[in-house]
Order: C-alpha cells, then structure tokens, then sequence
C-alpha cells in the first residue's frame, strides 16, 4: 500500500493542473482582462474625458468593471471539469473536497483575478488617477477579488449542471458581493482624493478571511449535489 | 414530543393537520390586522414629529420585521432538509421564498412612500435600506436558482445551499442601524419605553397578525408542495377523492 500523498501535495497539484489547463487556451484566460479594458473604456466615452470628473467616478467605474470582468470568468470555473467527468473524480478522490476547492478557486484567481489586478494601474491612470493612489487601488483590487473568486466560486459551484447558468451566477453572486464592493471603492476613492484608506481596507480584508474559510465548505457542498 | 415532531413531519399527517389549521391562522390573521388597523389608523394619536405620516409604520415594520423572519426560517429549514435530509424542510424554505419575497418588497415599497414625506427622498443609499434590497436580491437569487433545475432534489438541495450562505445578511440589516450612522431610525418597537402604550399596541397586533398571515399562506403553500411531491402517492388519491 502506497503512502498517501500530504494534503498540500494534492493542493499544489490541482492548482499546477488547473493552471497548466488554463495556459493551453490563453485566449480565454485573457479574456477577462480585455473585458475590463473595454468597459473602462467606455466611461470616458460616455460621460466625459474631462480629467477632473473621471477621476470623481475612477474609483467606481474600475471596482464595477473588475466585478463584471471576473463574473463573466466564473463561467469557466467548474464547467470544464463538469463536463469531462474530472470533477467527478475530485469528488471521489477520498481528499477533503473543501480543501481541494481552495486550491480550484486559488487558480482560478491567479488566472482571472490577478491580471485584472495587474493591469488595474494602467486603466486607473487612463481615468486619470493620481500615481499616488495606485498602490492602495491595486491593492484593494487584490483584496476584492479574491473575496469575489471565493463567493463566485459557491455561485458557480450552485450552478453546475444549469442550461445557460451565466445569468444565474452573477444574480447569486452580485447580493453577496455587494459589502465587498462597498469598501472597496470606498477604500480606492479615499486613496484617489489622497486620504488614508485604511479603514475600509481592513474591512475588505476581513471579508476576504471571512470568505476564505466559509465559501470552501459551501463550494464542497454545492459541488457534491453537483456531480450527483 | 419528539414523536409528535417525526408525525408532523410525515406528509400524510401533515397534510392533515395543516388543513385543519389553516382556517384558525387565517381568522386570527384578519381579526389581528383589523384591530391593529382600526388602532392604528384611528385610535393612536398623530406623531408630535411625523404628524399622520407615521402611521404607514404600522405596515412597514411588521413588513419588514417578517422578511427577515421569513428568511431566517427559510434558512433554517433548509440546513435542517441539508442535514436531516427531511423532505418537508425543504418544502418549508420552498413554499417561504415568494411569501418573503413579497414582505421584503412589501418593506421597501412603504419604506419609500414613507421616505419622501419624511426624508425628502423615496430612496437614499444608506445602510438599512441597501442591506433590505440586497435580502430582496437573495430571495430572487434563491427563486432563480430553484426554478432552473428540472430535478426537484437537485433544486432542493442546491437553493438550501444558497439560503445558508445567504444569513449572513441578515445580523448585517438588523445591525445596520446601530453600526452605521443611518437616517434610518433605529428600533422603537422593541425598546423599552421609546413609543407610548395607545402607539404600540397596534404595532404588536399587526405584528402578530403579519406572522399568522405568514403560518396561513405557508401551510396553504406547503399543503401545494406536499401535493406536487407525492402526486403519484396512494395517501394522496385518497385524501383527494374522498
């Protein structure tokens, strides 16, 4: 009888996996990112290009563009595996499935997530943020979506199985991201207007604690009535 | 005790007892509300602040005090169907989601109306009122996620999931009052000696008339459930040609 594998072995390699899986088709993986790009770019296009009044919306506009963005990500969450029976075999696989969900989630932020992220500065300055202000932009953005790819993923999780569930994940998800979304433009905009954001950061920061340690149990659950 | 728990919740029995109930509920219900009405509306005296226009609280707050009581049995009976795999809890979260649905938008249509005299405003994003929408979000959240699964089990076991994770919200909106500085005001019909006698009593009866209303549409509901799960049960053929 063979030793059983460690649990963050298993851990790495579901995360190695699905990231291996996600470069092969980079097309989707940068989706997202394209998403967020274009819809930040129709704010100035619909409002004003004046410097002075996209910076009074930058804040907002980023946080809803990011949500939107990694929403239309979630899709691609647990469907793949769905349906090619691999979901079926985590299941299975006897290692704790809360566990094993962390680290699905974990990857599917590095993917998804983490690009938004990196390329928020960029979109921040074409709404003309002060550079001061990026650090505490990128910075609340990584907070939030991380809190966004663990309460989507319970949404995404709820949903497998549905014909045409994209409507759905975003009305279960949006509710629950409500809070998340609240301090975080908060926190951006205190940061933009060159106050400290401190506050509404650890909140954001809380919630993500809060989301990390529950969402798996409810993913788990979710997922076994899935793969029924 | 516990006996009587295990028969009530064998749909047969149920099925039963709820209809024997039902009409007690519903009596109770109206009597209630029509005293509390006539209390409300004619008897108490105007607010020295709010004048007439406080008496859209006697329908506001039972409102709003039901949906999230509704929710929270909802969620309830959900983690009990989750956990006990009982199939008259998930009935229960099933048949409450539209009734809480409609007490939620119940609480903030009035809220509204009560807001423009008394705000200024029908809508201002404060707090209470956006934790209030976000339940109203959940409870369409739930009703759309049940209504997507073709498998009844599947569609149980699933929104149970959903209105768990969904309690959050709702220590979120009783507190949102006391941690945030709302133009909400805070509780008066539960404090202690904030609103006199002739003011309250009404309240509580439309409270309790609000919450019988509730057990009469539920067990009308959940007496539809029981039926559309155990259609093809010979308990059922029975009852129904008889």
């Amino acid at each position: 009888m063979t030793a059983r594998p460690g649990l963050w072995r298993v851990g790495m390699a579901v995360y190695a996996r699905d990231l291996r899986l996600a470069f092969r088709r980079w097309e989707q993986a940068v989706q997202p990112v394209v998403f967020l790009l274009m819809v930040a770019t129709l704010f100035p296009l619909a409002l004003s290009p004046e410097a002075a009044q996209l910076r009074g919306v930058a804040a907002g506009v980023l946080w809803v563009a990011a949500l939107l963005a990694s929403l239309l990500a979630l899709e691609f969450l647990f469907r793949a595996d769905h349906e090619d029976g691999s979901l079926e075999q985590l299941v299975l696989s006897g290692h704790p499935l809360g566990w094993l969900s962390i680290f699905k989630v974990l990857a599917h932020w590095t993917i998804s997530g983490l690009p938004l992220v990196l390329v928020s500065p960029v979109v921040a300055t074409s709404l003309a943020v002060p550079a001061s202000a990026l650090a505490v932009v990128m910075l609340s953005l990584l907070l939030g979506t991380g809190v966004l790819s663990f309460v989507g993923g319970a949404a995404a999780a709820l949903t497998l199985g549905v014909k045409r569930g994209g409507v759905l994940v975003s009305v279960l998800t949006l509710p629950l991201v409500m809070p998340a979304l609240i301090f975080g433009a908060q926190a951006a905009d205190l940061a933009i207007m060159g106050e400290s954001a401190r506050g509404p950061l650890l909140l954001l920061l809380a919630l993500l604690v809060l989301s990390v340690s529950l969402a798996p149990l409810a993913i788990a659950a979710a997922l076994r009535i899935g793969v029924e | 005790m516990w006996t009587w728990f295990h028969k009530l919740a064998s749909p047969p029995h149920f099925y039963r007892i709820a209809g024997l109930t039902i009409p007690a509920f519903s009596w109770a219900a109206g009597l209630l509300v029509a005293a509390g009405l006539y209390g409300g509306l004619v008897l108490a005296p105007p607010d020295y602040q709010q004048g007439e226009g406080f008496r859209i609280f006697y329908v506001h707050v039972p409102s709003a005090i039901l949906s999230m009581f509704v929710y929270a049995t909802m969620a309830i009976a959900a983690a009990i169907g989750l956990i006990w795999r009982m199939k008259l809890a998930h009935a229960v979260a099933a048949a409450s989601a539209p009734i809480g649905a409609w007490f939620t938008a119940c609480a903030l249509a009035t809220g509204s109306i009560w807001g423009k005299p008394m705000w200024g405003t029908w809508w201002v994003w404060d707090a209470r009122l956006t934790s209030e929408l976000i339940l109203l979000f959940l409870y369409l959240g739930y009703l759309g996620l049940r209504s997507s699964f073709d498998d009844l089990q599947r569609a149980d076991r699933a929104s149970a999931v959903l209105a768990v994770i969904g309690i959050v919200n709702l220590p979120v909106i009783h507190y949102s009052v006391v941690w945030w500085n709302s133009i909400h005001q805070g509780s008066t019909l539960l404090t202690p000696g904030a609103m006199p006698i002739a003011m309250k009593w009404p309240a509580l009866c439309m409270l309790a008339g609000f919450a019988l209303f509730y057990g009469a549409v539920l067990f009308v509901r959940l007496r539809g459930e029981v039926v559309r799960r155990e259609r093809s049960a010979a308990w059922l053929r029975e009852v129904l040609v008889k």
